[in-house]
Formats: C-alpha cells, sequence, structure tokens
C-alpha cells in the first residue's frame, strides 16, 4: 500500500512538471489558436540561457554569491524569453495572420528548429547543471499510516508547489485582469477582439511572453532535475498528451490533464510494464489520450466543438 | 509560345478526361520519366544514387501518400514514421519467415498491413480532427517505436535490434548496384504516381476533398465520411508503408526502429506542406527540397566559411544547418502558403500567356 501511494504520489509530482509545459501549449492556443510545436524549444532555450548567465555571471562574481548569479540568470532567460516573443511575433505570427492550422503548425516547428539552432550556437550544446537550491534529499512522510512511510523527493515537492502557485497565478490573471481579458477576447474572435481595440500585435508579444516565461519556470524545474541538455526538447512530446486529455483551452485541464497523465504513466510504468517488456510510459500515456478523445473529442475540459455547415 | 492548348481539340469524352489534357503536358511527363530511366543512370555517379536520387524518390512516395490523407482528405497526420515503419518491418517478417517470398509481393504485403494498421489509428479521425487528430495519430507513432524496440518476434529476435535485409532479388534479377536500386525505386514511384494521380480524380478521390473541405457539408449530400476517412487513411497507409519497405529494403539495408522515429514523420508533413497540400507534383517538390537541402547546408557552408576565413565547427555546422532549414521554412510559408506546387502552377500559368501578362 504504501509503496502503491509513493507511486502515485510520484506520478502526481512527474504531473505536476508536464502541466508546467503543457500550460505553454494551452496559453498561445487560446490566444492565437496556434498550435505551438515551439514550446519544447522554447523550454530548451530557457533552460540554457538560465544556466549560463547564472553561470557566467558567478564566475564574474567570484563565486561569493549563488543566489545573485541565479537572479542574474533569472533576469537574462527572461530577457531572452521576451526576444523571443517579440521576434516571433514581429516576424513570423504577423505575417501569417488568417492561415490555416496545418499552416501554422508548420510554422512553429520551423520556428523550434531556429530556436534550437540558435539556443545551442549561443549558449553551446554541451549538459549544464541549474543550482537553485533545490533540497536533493528525499524524506520519509506518513511514517503513522503505514510501516516504514512514504519516500518523496523534497526537490518534486517544491517543484509542484511552485507549478501549483504559477496556475493559480495564470488563472487570476485571465479572469480578473484587463490584460487577461483581452487575451482571452482575442482567442475568442480575432476580428471581434480588433473592432473594439484590443491591439492583437501587442496580445500576442505578451502571450507569447506569458508562455516563454511558463517555459523558464518548467525550464529550470526539468533543468536542476536532470541538466540542462538538448533532451529537454523532447519534454513537448510528453507533454502533448496531457493538452489533449484536459482540452487545448483549458488552464484547468492543462493542470487536471498533468496529473492524470502522470500518474497514469507511473502506475502502467510499476505495474503493467513488467509484463510487457517495459518502457510503456511515453505510448500509454498518448494511447490514455486518445480513449478519452473517442469519448469526448473535446478533452475533458475543452470547449465543445460546434460544427456548422 | 510552346506551352499552349490552341488547336487541341477534344473530340470524344474519353479524351476530354485524360490525366493531361494538354499535350504538352503529357511529352513533359513522359520525358520526364524517360529522363529518369535512361539518362540519370548514365549521368550521377554512385554518391548521387546513395545520398540523394535513392532517398528522394522513396521519400517523395511517402510525401504522395501522406499528401493523399493529408491534402487530399484533410486528416492532419503526425503518424506517418510509424506507418513506414509497419511497412517495413511487416515486409521483413513476409521475407524471413515465407520461404521463397517475392520481393515485390513481400512489399506489397507490408503495404497492406500497414494499410490495416492505418485503418486502426484511423478511427479517432470519426470523432475528432485538426490539431487533436495530429496529436492521436502521434500515438501510432510511439505505441510503433516501442513495439519494434521490445517486441523480438518482430525483429526476428535480433540481438541487436536491427534487422537487414540479405539480399534484393526479382525474377532471377539480382538488385545490388545504386543503379538497379534507383531503377527499381523509379519504377515503385511512377506506378504509385500514376495510381494516385487516378485516385483523386476519381470518385474515391473527388470523395476526400469534399470531406477535407467541409465534413459536415460533405455528409449532408450523402457522402458517407466513415468510408471516405478510412480509406483515405488506407490508401495513405499502404503507399506510405511501401514506401517504408523500400526505405528499409533499398536505401538502408540494415535498419533500427529509429530510422522511422518521430523526427521522419515530422519530415514527411514538410514535404507535404512545403511542397504543396493537394498536389502530387507537390509531394516530389517537397521531398526534393527536403532531402537536398541539408546536403547542399552540410556541403556550402565549410566553403561559406573558409571563403571568410572562419573556421566552422562540425557542431556550428549542425546548428547552422537547423536555423537555416527552421528559417526556410517559416520564409516559405510565409511568402508561399500553398507550397512549391502552386509556384509550378503560376509558371505554367504566365508560360501559356506569354508574350502577354494577362
Amino acid at each position: 500500500m504504501a509503496f502503491f501511494i509513493e507511486t502515485m504520489l510520484g506520478g502526481l509530482m512527474t504531473g505536476m512538471l508536464y502541466s508546467l509545459v503543457a500550460l505553454g501549449f494551452v496559453l498561445i492556443f487560446k490566444a492565437s489558436g496556434v498550435f505551438n510545436f515551439a514550446q519544447g524549444a522554447m523550454v530548451l532555450v530557457a533552460a540554457l540561457a538560465m544556466a549560463r548567465f547564472s553561470e557566467w555571471s558567478n564566475a564574474a562574481l567570484g563565486g561569493d554569491s549563488l543566489f545573485l548569479a541565479n537572479v542574474i540568470g533569472i533576469i537574462g532567460a527572461g530577457a531572452v524569453m521576451f526576444l523571443v516573443a517579440w521576434a516571433v511575433e514581429r516576424f513570423v505570427l504577423r505575417k501569417l495572420v488568417n492561415q490555416e492550422g496545418a499552416t501554422l503548425l508548420m510554422v512553429t516547428l520551423g520556428i523550434a528548429y531556429v530556436l534550437e539552432g540558435l539556443g545551442q550556437t549561443f549558449f553551446g550544446s554541451e549538459i549544464y547543471s541549474i543550482d537553485v537550491g533545490m533540497p536533493k534529499d528525499p524524506v520519509i512522510m506518513f511514517e503513522g499510516l503505514f510501516e516504514g512511510g512514504v519516500l518523496i523527493n523534497k526537490e518534486d515537492f517544491i517543484a509542484a508547489a511552485l507549478a501549483a502557485v504559477l496556475v493559480a497565478g495564470l488563472t487570476v490573471f485571465f479572469q480578473k485582469t484587463a490584460i487577461g481579458r483581452a487575451l482571452r477576447a482575442v482567442a475568442d474572435d480575432h476580428q471581434a477582439a480588433q473592432s473594439v481595440g484590443i491591439p492583437l500585435n501587442k496580445t500576442w508579444v505578451i502571450v507569447w511572453c506569458v508562455a516563454g516565461l511558463v517555459a523558464l519556470v518548467a525550464g529550470i524545474i526539468w533543468g536542476s532535475k536532470m541538466g540542462v541538455q538538448f533532451s529537454l526538447v523532447t519534454v513537448a512530446l510528453r507533454a502533448l498528451p496531457v493538452v489533449i486529455l484536459g482540452g487545448l483551452t483549458s488552464v484547468p485541464g492543462a493542470i487536471v490533464g498533468g496529473l492524470i497523465i502522470g500518474v497514469g504513466e507511473k502506475l502502467s510504468e510499476v505495474y503493467l510494464g513488467p509484463f510487457v517488456g517495459g518502457g510503456i510510459e511515453i505510448w500509454f500515456a498518448y494511447v490514455m489520450a486518445l480513449i478519452v478523445l473517442l469519448f469526448r473529442p473535446q478533452g475533458l475540459f475543452g470547449e465543445k466543438i460546434i460544427n456548422r455547415v | 509560345m510552346f506551352y499552349r492548348e490552341n488547336g487541341q481539340f477534344k473530340t470524344s469524352y474519353a479524351a476530354d478526361q485524360q490525366i493531361f489534357t494538354i499535350a504538352q503536358d503529357k511529352w513533359f511527363v513522359w520525358g520526364l520519366i524517360a529522363f529518369a530511366a535512361l539518362a540519370v543512370p548514365m549521368l550521377a555517379d554512385e554518391y548521387m544514387f546513395r545520398a540523394i536520387l535513392i532517398p528522394f524518390l522513396v521519400l517523395s512516395l511517402a510525401a504522395l501518400g501522406v499528401n493523399l490523407l493529408v491534402g487530399y482528405c484533410g486528416q492532419i497526420t503526425l503518424g506517418a514514421g510509424a506507418f513506414m515503419a509497419i511497412g517495413a518491418y511487416a515486409a521483413y517478417n513476409f521475407m524471413v519467415r515465407i520461404d521463397g517470398m517475392p520481393l515485390v509481393l513481400a512489399m506489397l504485403l507490408g503495404g497492406v498491413s500497414a494499410a490495416a494498421f492505418g485503418i486502426l489509428f484511423g478511427i479517432p479521425s470519426l470523432r475528432v480532427r485538426g490539431l487533436y487528430l495530429a496529436v492521436a495519430t502521434l500515438a501510432a507513432q510511439f505505441l510503433c517505436d516501442w513495439a519494434f524496440l521490445r517486441i523480438g518476434w518482430f525483429t526476428n529476435n535480433s540481438s541487436s535490434g536491427s534487422v537487414s535485409v540479405a539480399k534484393l532479388e526479382m525474377l532471377g534479377w539480382a538488385i545490388d548496384s545504386p543503379t538497379e536500386k534507383y531503377l527499381f525505386c523509379l519504377a515503385f514511384v511512377v506506378v504509385f504516381a500514376f495510381i494516385g494521380k487516378n485516385l483523386t480524380r476519381a470518385a474515391i478521390g473527388r470523395q476526400w476533398m469534399a470531406i477535407r473541405d467541409m465534413d459536415v457539408a460533405a455528409e449532408v449530400i450523402g457522402i458517407r465520411p466513415m468510408f471516405a476517412k478510412l480509406s483515405a487513411f488506407a490508401v495513405s497507409s499502404f503507399f506510405v508503408g511501401v514506401a517504408g519497405a523500400l526505405w528499409g529494403f533499398v536505401h538502408l539495408g540494415s535498419w533500427e526502429p529509429a530510422a522511422f522515429s518521430v523526427d521522419r514523420s515530422f519530415q514527411l508533413l514538410f514535404m507535404v506542406i512545403i511542397g504543396g497540400m493537394g498536389s502530387i507534383m507537390g509531394s516530389f517538390f517537397g521531398a526534393a527540397f527536403i532531402v537536398i537541402l541539408p546536403i547542399f547546408l552540410n556541403q556550402f557552408l565549410p566553403l561559406l566559411g573558409s571563403l571568410v576565413g572562419v573556421t566552422v565547427s562540425t557542431a556550428g555546422i549542425s546548428h547552422a544547418e537547423l536555423i537555416i532549414f527552421g528559417s526556410l521554412i517559416i520564409f516559405f510559408l510565409i511568402v508561399e502558403p500553398h507550397g512549391l506546387a502552386r509556384l509550378w502552377s503560376i509558371a505554367k500559368q504566365k508560360l501559356r500567356l506569354w508574350p502577354f501578362p494577362h
């Protein structure tokens, strides 16, 4: 029983991390109808920038203050993500207003290539580490409830808490602030939003910025967990079923989807994996999403799709 | 001047319904095929065959298959690599497990297996579409990646996980030199291109296009969406599966599941979109672009570097390749969202009116 709960908690934590990446997808889809395949590359670039800026500033400061170096790193990475958002809007999206979904999807793949190449040219392509002072030691909880207690990684715990705060903040941002309303209006109908005076271009920059910041948080957490390296890009592919399961347009959906996928993956790997040879995590998530799609085509929390002739 | 339809009168319905209604088009295509079959083997060297021509032919066949689904039926797929894998592994198993299996038959059976799986993974298309469907097809991709890696039966329990084909032979003709391999691929591509072209002109292709343009409206006028969508998945997967078998048997010789990874799926979709959705010719343009561009950049960048006196490292080259490749994709999508095939048809239109502008 303790093992089961341990697995499940582990799954929930991983799920939270997936949600972080998934959030990036949802944000951009909500505001521009673009399915952003570059989210993985954005996570990579953000993490690379953060790792390198803090490394450089740490060297410049003489290794005195890791905290200061990290702050500089985060600010630098934030600036890079802003630059990315601005460039994407200025040079790509603005010229592709009103194009089909497939074209936009492909364009984000192109953006992903460019970001991967640029990021590695500027920041190098080795494996870097991010040290933001996350505790690495595991703790044992619920000792009174189960024999031996439940082993939890403190780092995961903090990461999950951070993700939860971020999500809560984003929900408030989307629902309560003027900019959030503007973003939702743009998502609803470009033309109508423009006609009531919402600047489309500015809104897109803002939403890509927000997605960039989410990518930065995801990059820092993933990066401090497993090092900053090229394979961070594949995190996006792991997060896709989360988005589909939760619904492309729903922020809470990204969270719930992430949790479901995280738990499902871990449980399937532990309890089902041994029978079929292991390594089933990645397709299991997709198959789960697929089954949900068959019954609810819009995902769990997505807006109902209505087809008109 | 030369490209005019003036004076070409059709006197029968059959003549009016030909694939190429303009005689110049017909001669051009026949000339192209003759050139590819007769002149190219004499002109090209081994490197050309191995690195450019054979991959180009096989990938254009795959892109053609994807185009039937994405361009003609409007169902976005990111699982094409998986169907290539199924085609290749199924053909391999037919070859290994059945004695005296003819090569071509094994490849076609590989295509049939891919078609069967295509129907299976096409079922979600009845409920979802667009981006949701694209992600749903990724399920096929990851499931196949896993299955061919972990389930020993598919690879005939080979210890290294890679499978290889010993000898290619068709009716006593041993296909081992690059030229023969090229001709073998060319034959497949020509036949399948004609099949594809004719399918899209026939009733079934019209049904696909109706579904693509507006599936609810198509249903209202009496087209069965289930039949249309699943048949598109089946035909497309068949093409892609045969291409996969060719890729494994002829181009690679021995391969691992990584040869058909999700990157391959993306690559095929790129070919279709850059080449032109809903155009047979476009599939070829797209394949040529995607196959040749990385090779060109690979050769060209160090040269450029040495010209300006900078030695570019290999890592630098691969990054620069990524950047240029990505930018070109963005550029093409912005300048010509309808793909290279559109430029082709614009050029033809201009030629017809030449020397007048309108």
